[in-house]
């Protein structure tokens, strides 16, 4: 550099920049620093109780794995805001947690890649319709915190084709979507009544119904409930038809990482909370003048007696947070994939116990 | 090695040299022992924090799973799978088809190959434009593309099982593949491959001694012609005598689809036409590079022997284009071993889907089975290099 | 099929090259001519007329909702492409942050076409912007995390932005890279020989999607609990090291070139090691492997769609999500996204691959000269 105020000026916008750069944060590699050294040197290097509240804390948002894009379970919209019950379930989270339902990221996760997202600590939670089985909950490295909707498998067929019952899938060719219960499921059913079948399977969900749509399979099945939602990005949505037999169970439920049994209770009492409000018939409207009511269980679920939030390391109002920010189950249900929305499934076994579903959540006390 | 020689050179004076910093062998050494204790510092450092990840977050470990029963299907099996059959079962199953593919797709893309490259040089005009155009498309857009375009454009055209054409009786085409009859093979047919083995044995030794033959004495002797009568003529004749051991069965119309037969499925086509179209772009201008590299005076002297246009391309022209040609052929080969990996894009059941997909997510497994699958590409690649590498050291030997 | 003028006979100069005789003497000159000349013609016939019908003269060009679509016969449907040409190119980025893209777009055209002129100044300079300034910037600019920018994950990162984000960081990362590993491939000392043949050999040995998989995948199980790249950077990381091998073996091409004597001589004027690499062989032999080295950015800037099988939307990937969009269910849409994403890959390869046959010839030149 000939001219010293040329080389001046270029050496401090280089510092300057440089200073920029490294100024508060690391925005690719999220390396979390531990808080203060003392408590990391009692903690050692393993995951242990409240490790992953206090992460999530410090850094002010939830990582909540979801789908790449499942209609009334976790979908964004063109603006990237995202929808659905398992979205939803974050945000109630975020909103026990924070007091407000939008400190959550969300990222989208493929069926290959959520379980390796959760083991590496990458996500928080896994909120992404996956089905709690023994394998899963004992192999894997996390646990199920309970169930958001129970689901079952079944099939789309074509209307044309005359297909009536799974009987008569004999000798078709079914379109699923990899790495999923789904495709055991089906070789499972198939195998146990002697029927022939093959099966194409797809790397993504929105591949298979393509491959479906074009009729390169007589059958597309995965759970009910993606069946409905997937039946919307048909062509002709009308002319398919979804079997009224369910060949196996799914219980779809959130998943944390085993190691910190705080952060496990803390989603599933948020998930328990949900439906107790709705049992108890707590909305996300009603819910200020419900926290006067003189009913021992609405007080200890709102915070009002006891201190259960203090326990898992929460404010005593954090069921009331969670409701106001997701509403409670049966809001969330209807909203994101009930009778008014486009895939319009009935509450059936994801009704409360009281009303002769499946939903039965563990008291608050 | 232009750096090498000089190093050593003065590393071999280097004995006078006391053994301190200054000695370049001391030095040499030093940070030869720094790299590699980096290196395994690194792989030290990975293998523990794998372990301990692994164990923290209960995951099992070690390839005892490929014992165990995968219990999913899959839609093409070379060898007999059934949803009882084991993972390891399945990841053979993966490597077949992926082994079909590439030899498939290998063969036709070096046709097809040769033929644009020699185009891309024809004297007429609108050929060597097109096959220009040809490179020019084929070339510049992912592979990825061409494999969704082909599915895409395998499926559209193609009726339901229900409305199947059928160009030949026995033989259906519909978007659930290509149906042909299945030869059955009776216990007698094995005269029939034998006649078959004999015919292309003697085929052989038959042109090379042809081949002898004209460079000694300067006869021709018609071996090729020989050679089509006999690989026609000995298996007929076995067929006739042992009574026509194997016959074929056909495909039959079942309630969506037709049973039994052979197919050939869309998925597979597609991946085929995709990995073909698209090195057969690289391999022509490779090609086209190769005979570019013969010395014009060569074609000239060829022509003035009065040899014709395609004499003197088969006989001088691609004979020295190979050696040329054979290096950067192979590294398009093994791309295309490579990027058969991408069926997993369109459903084709190859390894990457079965094993690194589908079982991957089955067992959870993801260090031993992406290490398995990276294994199998890496032996591929070793062994087309040696294949090829021989190969070329043959041709090379010619040189006189 | 003809060869070049294998007979060398010279071309009769007398007539004028009127078009008929242009004809004639190109394509009509033997009878086995014409028949391919017309074999041919018959191809272009079934192949050009239905493509260009389908991409201009059938497509509709006007319209904003999928109705404008629906016409029986319609062609390519344009209207899906600029309704959704913001997820194309930005995919989920927040749109009033859009201009940080543009930005980063403008900034990198500002460093990269220099770059591509020969003959103007400052080259080197420029190379060093482009290797570490730039990316650096570019890093704060589409994160943000900063004072004044809102940070955006690369979750919401898409479309022609993540195919040129994968594609330049391979490009940046895998020139030193692969400038160190030739040099360790060629190297004396035995230990460091190995390392890098291996290196080399096994990245070049497995296919991308597998690295990608492994990034994706196995990657997270091998880091320290706490330590969670992102997707996107773990990706990118794999790419890095995969486009390296294969840079790596293009230079150890261009440094084979350089004879001996280059490399001795410098060391006789008494320079280090590093000093005759730098500034006598490297400079030399990357002159004349541009054409090589573009060729693997070709491969490369083609191989970014992979991305998509990890569940990162490239443009094609970005492509094919908005094809499963209910409002705008085509039949023609397969089409029309294809041969949209088919024409921008098509674009910036073929720029690419003509600009490395120019240098080429260039160099070709030089060296006559």
């Amino acid at each position: 550099m000939k001219n010293p105020a040329v080389a001046l000026v270029i050496g401090i916008l280089i510092g300057v920049g440089g200073l920029y750069f490294f100024l508060p944060y690391d925005p690719l590699a999220r390396v979390e620093r531990p808080a203060a050294s003392t408590a990391t040197a009692e903690d050692g290097e393993r995951a242990v109780a409240g490790d992953t509240l206090r992460r999530v804390r410090q850094r002010g948002f939830i990582q909540c794995g979801v789908s790449q894009g499942l209609p009334g379970f976790s979908s964004p919209d063109e603006r990237g805001r995202w929808s659905g019950i398992d979205a939803d379930f974050c945000r109630a989270l975020s909103g026990a947690i924070f007091g407000n339902p939008n400190q959550v990221r969300f990222r989208p996760l493929s069926a290959k890649d959520r379980f390796t997202a959760l083991q590496s600590g990458e996500i928080d939670i896994l909120s992404r319709n996956t089905t709690w089985t023994m394998s899963r909950d004992t192999q894997l490295g996390f646990n199920f915190v309970g169930v958001t909707y129970y689901d079952g498998q079944s099939f789309m067929v074509r209307k044309a084709a005359g297909i009536e019952t799974t009987a008569d899938l004999a000798g078709a060719t079914i379109c699923t979507e990899t790495g999923t219960t789904t495709e055991l499921n089906l070789a499972d059913y198939f195998r146990g009544r002697r029927l022939s079948y093959r099966v194409l399977s797809f790397e993504k969900n929105d591949e298979a119904i393509v491959a479906y749509d074009r009729g390169r399979c007589d059958a597309y099945t995965t759970d009910a409930s993606g069946l409905y939602a997937m039946r919307l990005k048909l062509a002709d949505p009308d002319a398919n038809a979804i079997l009224s037999e369910i060949i196996s169970k799914e219980p779809l439920g959130p998943a944390v990482r085993q190691g910190d049994p705080q952060w496990e209770d803390i989603a599933r009492w948020t998930l328990n909370a949900l439906l107790e409000a709705e049992e108890l018939g707590i909305t996300s409207e009603n819910l200020d003048e419900m926290l006067e009511s003189d009913n021992p269980r609405m007080k200890r679920l709102l915070g009002r007696e006891g201190a259960y939030g203090s326990t898992v390391g929460l404010n005593n109002d954090w069921a009331a947070n969670a409701i106001r920010a997701v509403g409670n189950y049966g809001e969330m249900f209807e909203r994101n994939v009930g009778k008014n929305t486009p895939l319009g499934i009935a509450r059936g076994q994801n009704a409360l116990w009281t009303e002769g579903g499946l939903q039965y959540a563990a008291p608050v006390r | 090695m232009s750096m090498g020689e000089g190093q050593n050179r003065r590393g071999r004076q280097g004995g006078k040299v006391p053994l301190g910093w200054n000695n370049p062998r001391v030095r040499s050494f030093v940070y030869q022992a720094a790299v590699l204790g980096t290196v395994i510092a690194l792989v030290w450092f990975f293998t523990a924090t794998a372990q301990e990840n692994l164990s923290r977050l209960n995951i099992s470990s070690g390839f005892g799973f490929l014992d165990t029963t995968a219990g999913f299907g899959i839609i093409q099996t070379l060898i007999p799978y059934t949803e009882q059959s084991s993972y390891g079962r399945a990841f053979l199953v993966g490597l077949l088809n992926t082994l079909v593919v590439a030899v498939i797709g290998i063969v036709l893309s070096v046709m097809l190959g040769f033929l644009i490259g020699v185009m891309r040089l024809s004297r007429n005009w609108l050929v060597a434009k097109i096959a220009a155009g040809y490179v020019e498309i084929m070339r510049n857009i992912p592979l990825l593309l061409h494999l969704f375009f082909w599915y895409f454009a395998v499926l559209r055209p193609l009726p339901g099982p229900a409305e199947s054409l059928s160009p030949l009786p026995g033989v259906f085409l519909n978007n659930r593949g290509l149906i042909l009859p299945e030869p059955v093979f009776g216990p007698a047919s094995t005269a029939f491959f034998v006649a078959i083995a004999i015919a292309l044995v003697g085929s052989v030794f038959l042109i090379r001694w042809a081949r002898k033959q004209q460079v000694e004495t300067g006869q021709l002797f018609p071996a090729w012609r020989v050679s089509a009568a006999m690989l026609i003529l000995l298996p007929g004749l076995a067929w006739l005598v042992t009574g026509a051991p194997f016959e074929l069965s056909f495909a039959e119309h079942a309630e969506f689809d037709f049973a039994g037969g052979m197919r050939l499925l869309p998925e597979f086509v597609a991946l085929v036409l995709g990995l073909t179209l698209y090195t057969a772009g690289f391999i022509a201008e490779i090609v086209r590079a190769g005979i570019l590299s013969v010395s014009k005076g060569q074609r000239e002297a060829a022509a003035a022997l009065g040899l014709k246009d395609s004499t003197v391309l088969r006989l001088v022209v691609i004979p020295q284009a190979l050696r040329l040609i054979i290096p950067p052929l192979t590294s398009q080969i093994l791309n295309l071993t490579k990027n058969s990996s991408l069926a997993v894009a369109i459903a084709y059941p190859d390894l990457v889907a079965v094993f690194a997909g589908t079982v991957l997510n089955q067992t959870g497994q993801a260090i031993e089975v992406i290490a398995l699958t990276m294994a199998v590409y890496l032996t591929l690649s070793l062994i087309t290099s040696l294949l090829m590498n021989w190969y070329n050291a043959r041709v090379a030997l010619k040189e006189r | 099929m003809g060869m070049e003028d294998i007979t060398g006979r010279p071309a009769p100069r007398s007539k004028r090259l009127t078009p008929l005789v242009w004809a004639q003497r190109n394509l009509f000159s033997s009878v086995s001519n014409t028949i391919l000349t017309l074999v041919s013609a018959y191809l272009l016939w079934l192949t050009i007329p239905p493509v260009l019908d389908f991409t201009i003269f059938s497509a509709v060009w006007t319209g904003t909702t999928r109705e404008a679509c629906l016409a029986p016969g319609a062609g390519m449907c344009w209207p899906f492409i600029w309704a959704n040409i913001d997820q194309f190119i930005y995919g989920r980025y927040p749109p009033e942050e859009i201009w940080r893209v543009n930005l980063t777009f403008a900034l990198g055209a500002a460093v990269i076409i220099p770059m591509l002129i020969p003959g103007l100044p400052a080259r080197r300079l420029n190379l060093v912007f482009l290797l570490i300034v730039y990316p650096l910037v570019a890093i704060v600019l589409l994160a943000g995390d900063r004072p004044g920018l809102r940070p955006v994950p690369t979750s919401e990162w898409g479309g022609l932005l993540v195919t040129l984000v994968v594609a330049v960081t391979g490009i940046v990362a895998s020139l030193p890279l692969g400038v160190l590993l030739a040099l360790g491939r060629r190297s004396n000392m035995p230990a460091i020989r190995m390392l890098c043949i291996i290196f080399i050999e096994f990245w070049r040995g497995v296919p991308l999607i597998t690295v990608l998989f492994m990034a994706s995948v196995m990657l997270p199980l091998f880091l320290p609990e706490g330590m969670n790249p992102d997707n996107l950077l773990r990706v990118l990381v794999g790419v890095a090291l995969f486009s390296s091998a294969y840079m790596a073996e293009v230079i150890r091409g261009g440094l084979q070139a350089i004879p001996a004597g280059q490399y001795e001589a410098a060391r006789a004027l008494g320079l280090t090691y590093w000093q005759a690499m730098g500034q006598v062989v490297l400079p030399q032999a990357l002159r004349h492997v541009i054409p090589g080295i573009v060729n693997t950015f070709i491969g490369l800037f083609k191989d970014t769609t992979l991305v998509l099988i990890v569940g990162i939307f490239d443009l094609l990937g970005q492509v094919r999500a908005q094809l499963s969009d209910p409002n705008w269910t085509l039949p023609q849409g397969a089409l029309t996204g294809y041969i949209f994403a088919a024409l921008v890959f098509w674009a910036f390869c073929f720029g690419m691959s003509r600009y490395s046959t120019f240098m080429e010839r260039r160099l070709d030149t030089t060296r006559e000269r």
